[in-house]
């Protein structure tokens, strides 16, 4: 199957890692990513104010390559686009969303973009890969796992963007299963814990960062404290919150016991036996490697 | 035959902008088959003197008067043509006033033009009218109550008091609903079981009511004071008789019965064995074996109690027993389930075991005095309100309204019978609205139970104590409390019972946005449905608490004996009928009526149960023959109508068909007269029970004598009298719009449209629109005329 | 000290601009405290969320000097809980754009070391910016 793939600005630098693993692990289960050709940032964060049609012109802009790639025939009737960022998924899905729902803006939007070959015509939809996975079946999934993560206790991170508003959320808000049933399918086991959605802190990091220790040092304990390994997440802003300010955290409290953090593709990868450069096992902060060799899934 | 024409001036309503002589003058022909006469009042009691004078003069055979609209007059009308010895449906009624006079005020000789086709197309009709006689409908004395809970027992004692035969259906194997597993009632705290136990004992020795229990509805057919109901009774697996082998309640049995289950009369707090008495106040007090997890069931391991019973009653082989019950009347006191916390999982019911509904705490307060009691409370306990009601998130906006007195009532008895314990109460809003409710809602706070005006977010659980944490705001102060209880009572809101939908879906009952049964009307017909002959009682309509549920329950009693003492009544003979000489039974009219009228009879041929049929003639376009009509609204009858009605159009005039159904669209036509709204003066209204009953021929008969348009108009399909009527028009429709097609005709000229009684406006704007459009569009040529009606009739 | 309220004309007009803003009808607030409750930041916090939407209500503009509006991250968790279905992070939304409006914003490039500047994923950047300057 081919898909259009959006990556979005921090797969191509700090979330390399998630990139290469997912790409690789799709690869093995029969799904190719194709890179839209030129593709732009999405504005991160969803604007939320009625009166700023403007900001919705990034995402839009995308939903155009995917049209042009199906009249190109690079795919076939694949009006899909999938993301891996969540926070792409969130701020790509909600625009898309407010276009289809109101031809008025979808014109305006259109008007913006005059220079654009054609308009969008509001029939692209934004999937996340975990839903792609969801589709594909977890069942056949686990029938693909060639080395089943066995013993490793995963703790599921949601995050906001996968789930909130529920108008683009992948599952259940308030009771989500999906990455649960993703990590039973690997082989591991998936802990219940109660911080699964709650936020980390956003963008909070840049200029608030105190804000930021207090809710991952919450995440973290919650996840200890139901017997978790690792935790695993779907968001390069979650990942690098957890991660890098987790091991800050640690630099300053030498006693604190640090959770690695990975994204959901590198424990896929690692279970279908992808090549271990493309697990990116590099690019995370805290020590990815001590935990699966413990468990003898790394050698 | 003889025709009486009579125009009414309605004292210059109508005679003020239409010339009515000059309507005279052309009605008037020269062989004398028709009389014409104007008066000023048609209405008074000289005007129907001059109808019946004139009858009786001339011998007229049919009547035609030209008035108001036959909303206003019609029965009148009809009075005074059995004062003349006619025949009342020989009767038809041009509505002039209305449809003419009232909205052409400024157009005068353009009414009058119009006013000319509206009695011709009345006096079109009344010649093809015939004698139609109205049944009398024998009322019997049979009730079925749906449900065995308060309001089911109160509706069917005061049912069976005033002589009425009563059948109470009830689902579980006792009696008691709901109210039987609450501990005390609010505000008097008088123990709910010592309430009801009287009530349901009353039930069973009532020589005027048959109980059912453990037995369920699986359909109901019919309507209008004649119902029969298919129920299915599931067996006890005790054999029952009042021979001497009958159970003596030894509880041999339930002592060898190796199954523990949850009880649901102890909403699971305490367990029963699979072969148990439901509850210790069980009306009728007889064992059952619950065939899910009895082990003889389960895998056929375990045959202990029936090796035990000395009466030898246990009969595994007992099979469920169908039971058909024919009754005039309907009461359905299907009532209430709580709402399932599970649906808001911020919650954690199901999840925290100390978590627990409201109906739980019941139980679990019920037996707080007890030395060792099944369920212990700990120190600190939260009542949380709301959860399932006033929540959009979850698809309920209503308020429950019980659950605040509930919720106060179980924290005063606990507090009363366990003063150490810390009892928080959080709400949103305290809704002390009865009698006495206030005052005890004071006198918890005196008891010293705490209310905290904030909604908790979401509960967590410490692992090691299973204690609850709550995360809540106190509005009122604006701080954070963060805290463990030790239980979180949920005052769950109030859905109707899902096993209603059976019900619901038989009867065609409407419900409402809340999901609970629609009465016929908030103020004035609250325990009536829109069926005829159905009512409802208790919860069924609404969450209500015990007094107001035991009153509106026996308010519904007090309806249906309102009901069934008219003894019998008029059979509107407005019904479908087959010609069986034409009729070849190919059977396609049964899909097409949802009353099930319609059956096929010993010769094959079918045939219409008069008792069901409601007259609104969606059969007939399902019929390929035309060998289904309906009386007063035959064919012939429509045909002639329309002809006449767009006989007199010349060649730059405009014409628009409308066929308005009975019940909403013309009245709502009749609504927008009385108001003088003006509109296109192209319209020519026909009343028709449902427009369903308008087949493709009838439309593009129409179009094939000169109109440029044909407008529908009908109920919307939710809640109205024949919702499924919708359906077949959609369906004519789209046959039409075929032909339009291949025949290149503007699909604009034909409009469906729905109607609720107060769419004044949205009319007034369609129809204009339908004109402006027609206005811009050609004529549609003769030969497309004729090859859309080829056959001439 | 209690504050005196006085409703004047201007006092709908900041009302009626933060619902055309945020798209939210405020005054269907039912005060139920959920938004409060269930907000992860609420410690950083100066005003609770719940307070927010009163005083917006009340069309009292002192809600612009809290720092509420900057701490909520539009994590969404009161929006999916609240039971009248109102959005408090569109609410937020449209305060902070009052304020940015005016070309004031709450952050700089130079408030970043050059340090952290290499280390921050472009979306925490980027997002940081998007909300916190104009």
């Amino acid at each position: 199957m081919k898909i259009p793939y959006f990556p979005g600005c921090t797969l191509k630098t700090t979330a390399k890692n998630f990139e290469i693993s997912a790409i690789a692990s799709a690869k093995k289960i029969g799904i190719d990513f194709i890179e839209l050709d030129r593709w732009n940032c999405c504005g991160v964060v969803s604007s939320l104010t009625s009166d700023d049609l403007m900001k919705h012109l990034a995402p839009v802009r995308n939903f155009l390559r995917v049209q042009e790639m199906n009249k190109q025939g690079i795919v076939e009737n694949e009006n899909r686009m999938v993301t891996l960022c969540s926070m792409c998924y969130n701020t790509l899905s909600l625009s898309n969303k407010r276009m289809k729902e109101n031809a008025d803006d979808l014109q305006k939007v259109n008007d913006f973009m005059h220079r654009e070959e054609e308009n969008y015509k509001g029939d692209v939809d934004v999937v996340h890969f975990l839903s792609i996975l969801d589709e594909y079946g977890f069942d056949k999934l686990a029938q693909k796992v060639t080395k089943p993560l066995k013993d490793l206790k995963v703790a599921s991170y949601y995050g906001c963007t996968l789930l909130r508003p529920k108008s683009v959320g992948i599952d259940d808000t308030e009771d989500p299963k999906i990455l649960e049933n993703f990590v039973k399918a690997l082989g591991a086991d998936a802990i219940d814990w109660d911080a699964k959605s709650r936020c980390c802190g956003s963008y909070h990091t840049v200029n608030n960062v105190d804000i930021v220790y207090r809710l991952v040092q919450g995440i973290v304990d919650d996840a200890k404290k139901n017997g978790a390994d690792a935790i695993i997440t779907s968001c390069p802003l979650c990942a690098f919150n957890l991660d890098v300010r987790q091991s800050e955290i640690k630099d300053k409290n030498p006693d604190y016991q640090t959770l690695p953090i990975y994204y959901f593709t590198q424990l896929m990868g690692l279970a279908l036996e992808i090549d271990k450069q493309d697990l990116g096992l590099e690019f995370n902060k805290i020590e990815p490697e001590k935990l699966l060799k413990k468990l003898n899934l790394l050698s | 035959m003889k025709t009486g024409i009579f125009l009414c001036e309605c004292g210059g309503n109508i005679s003020n902008t239409i010339d009515l002589e000059n309507v005279k003058e052309h009605l008037n022909d020269e062989d004398e088959k028709v009389i014409v006469k104007i008066h000023g009042n048609m209405c008074s009691g000289a005007g129907q003197k001059l109808l019946i004078d004139e009858a009786k003069k001339h011998g007229l055979d049919k009547i035609v008067v030209s008035a108001c609209s036959p909303h206003f007059h019609e029965k009148t009308f009809r009075g005074a043509m059995k004062k003349a010895g006619l025949n009342p449906y020989n009767l038809e009624i041009a509505n002039l006033r209305e449809h003419c006079s009232w909205i052409h005020k400024d157009i005068p000789k353009v009414a009058t033009e119009k006013a000319k086709e509206i009695v011709d197309a009345a006096k079109a009709k009344a010649e093809l009218d015939y004698a139609l006689e109205e049944k009398m409908m024998k009322l019997g004395n049979e009730v079925l109550v749906i449900g065995g809970g308060i309001a089911g027992i109160q509706t069917s004692l005061d049912l069976a008091d005033s002589g009425k035969n009563v059948t109470l259906i009830e689902k579980q194997p006792t009696l008691g609903g709901k109210m039987a597993i609450l501990t005390k009632t609010f505000p008097t705290e008088d123990c709910a079981a010592c309430i009801i136990s009287p009530k349901m004992a009353a039930v069973i020795d009532h020589p005027n009511i048959t109980l059912h229990t453990n037995t369920e509805i699986q359909d109901i057919a019919g309507h209008r004071l004649h119902f029969e109901a298919k129920v299915i009774k599931h067996p006890r697996y005790i054999k029952d008789s009042i021979n001497m082998d009958q159970c003596l309640i030894c509880n041999k049995c339930r002592e060898v019965c190796p199954v523990s289950q949850p009880n649901y009369w102890e909403q699971g707090i305490m367990n029963r064995e699979a072969i148990y008495i439901p509850a210790p106040h069980a009306i009728p007090y007889k064992y059952l074996i619950d065939a899910e997890t009895c082990l003889h069931f389960v895998d056929g391991s375990c045959n202990k109690c029936a090796e035990v019973c000395p009466q030898n009653v246990i009969d595994f082989g007992q099979k469920a027993e169908e039971l058909n019950i024919a009754v005039d009347a309907v009461v359905v006191a299907t009532g209430f389930d709580i709402f399932d916390a599970k649906r808001k999982p911020v919650f954690g019911y199901g999840k925290y075991e100390n978590v627990v509904t409201s109906l739980e705490m019941e139980r679990i307060v019920d037996h707080i005095v007890e030395k060792d009691p099944p369920r212990k409370v700990g120190k600190r306990v939260a009542f949380v309100q709301c959860v399932g009601s006033r929540d959009k998130q979850i698809g309920n906006e209503y308020c429950s309204r019980v659950c605040c007195m509930y919720s106060i009532k179980l924290a005063s008895l606990l507090k009363q019978a366990k003063p150490e314990i810390d009892i928080y109460i959080f709400y949103t809003d305290i809704r002390a609205f009865g009698k006495g409710y206030e005052e005890y809602y004071k006198r918890s706070q005196e008891m010293g139970i705490k209310f905290i005006r904030g909604k908790p977010s979401h509960f967590t659980e410490v692992k090691e104590t299973k204690q609850v944490i709550l995360t809540v705001e106190d509005t009122l102060s604006r701080d954070i409390i963060e805290t463990e209880f030790d239980l979180v009572v949920l005052a769950n809101g109030l859905e109707l019972s899902k096993s209603s939908d059976i019900v619901a879906d038989s009867l065609k009952l409407a419900k409402s946005d809340d999901g609970f049964f629609k009465e016929a009307h908030p103020k004035y017909k609250p325990v009536d449905t829109l069926v005829e002959g159905v009512f409802l009682s208790g919860t069924a309509q609404g969450p209500k608490d015990i007094p107001d549920t035991v009153a509106q329950a026996s308010a519904a009693a007090a309806r249906v004996m309102a009901t069934l003492a008219q003894k019998e009544f008029a059979l509107d003979p407005v019904l479908a009928f087959v010609n069986s000489d034409i009729c070849d039974g190919c059977e396609k009219c049964l899909d097409n009526c949802p009353p099930k009228a319609i059956s096929m009879n010993n010769e094959g041929k079918a045939e219409i149960n008069e008792a069901l049929c409601l007259g609104c003639g969606s059969c007939i376009t399902s019929c390929p023959l035309e060998a289904i009509d309906l009386n007063y609204y035959t064919n012939k009858q429509i045909y002639a109508e329309i002809e006449a009605s767009l006989h007199l159009k010349k060649e730059n005039e405009k014409r628009i068909l409308v066929f308005a159904d009975n019940n909403t669209t013309y009245r709502l036509i009749d609504a927008c007269g009385v108001r003088k709204m003006k509109y296109t003066n192209y319209a020519r209204v026909l009343r028709v029970p449902s427009v369903s009953r308008i087949s493709p021929n009838l439309i593009e008969f129409a179009f094939a004598k000169g109109a440029d348009a044909v407008f529908l108009g009908d109920s919307p399909a939710k809640g109205s009298h024949f919702e499924w009527a919708n359906k077949t028009t959609q369906n004519n429709i789209k046959t039409v719009l075929n032909k339009f097609k291949k025949l290149k005709i503007d699909s604009d000229r034909l409009i469906f449209s729905q109607f609720t009684a107060a769419d004044l406006m949205k009319f007034i704007n369609e129809i204009n629109q339908v004109a402006e459009k027609i206005d811009k569009l050609k004529s549609i040529p003769e030969d497309i005329k004729k090859q859309l009606f080829p056959k001439e009739k | 000290m209690a504050i005196k309220v006085k409703f004047k004309d201007k006092n709908d007009d900041f009302y009626k601009k933060i619902v055309e803003l945020s798209g939210e009808q405020v005054a269907l607030c039912d005060q139920c405290g959920t938004c409060s409750g269930g907000c992860p930041f609420i410690e950083e916090m100066d005003i609770n969320p719940s307070e927010i939407m009163r005083k917006v209500m009340l069309g009292q503009k002192e809600v612009m000097d809290s720092r509420t509006m900057w701490i909520c991250a539009s994590c969404f968790t009161c929006t999916v809980r609240c039971p009248r279905e109102l959005d408090v992070s569109k609410v937020s939304e449209a305060l902070r754009q009052v304020k940015l409006r005016t070309a004031i914003d709450e952050i700089s490039i130079a408030d970043i070391s050059k340090e952290e500047a290499k280390k921050l994923p472009t979306i925490a950047v980027v997002g940081n910016f998007r909300k916190f300057t104009g």
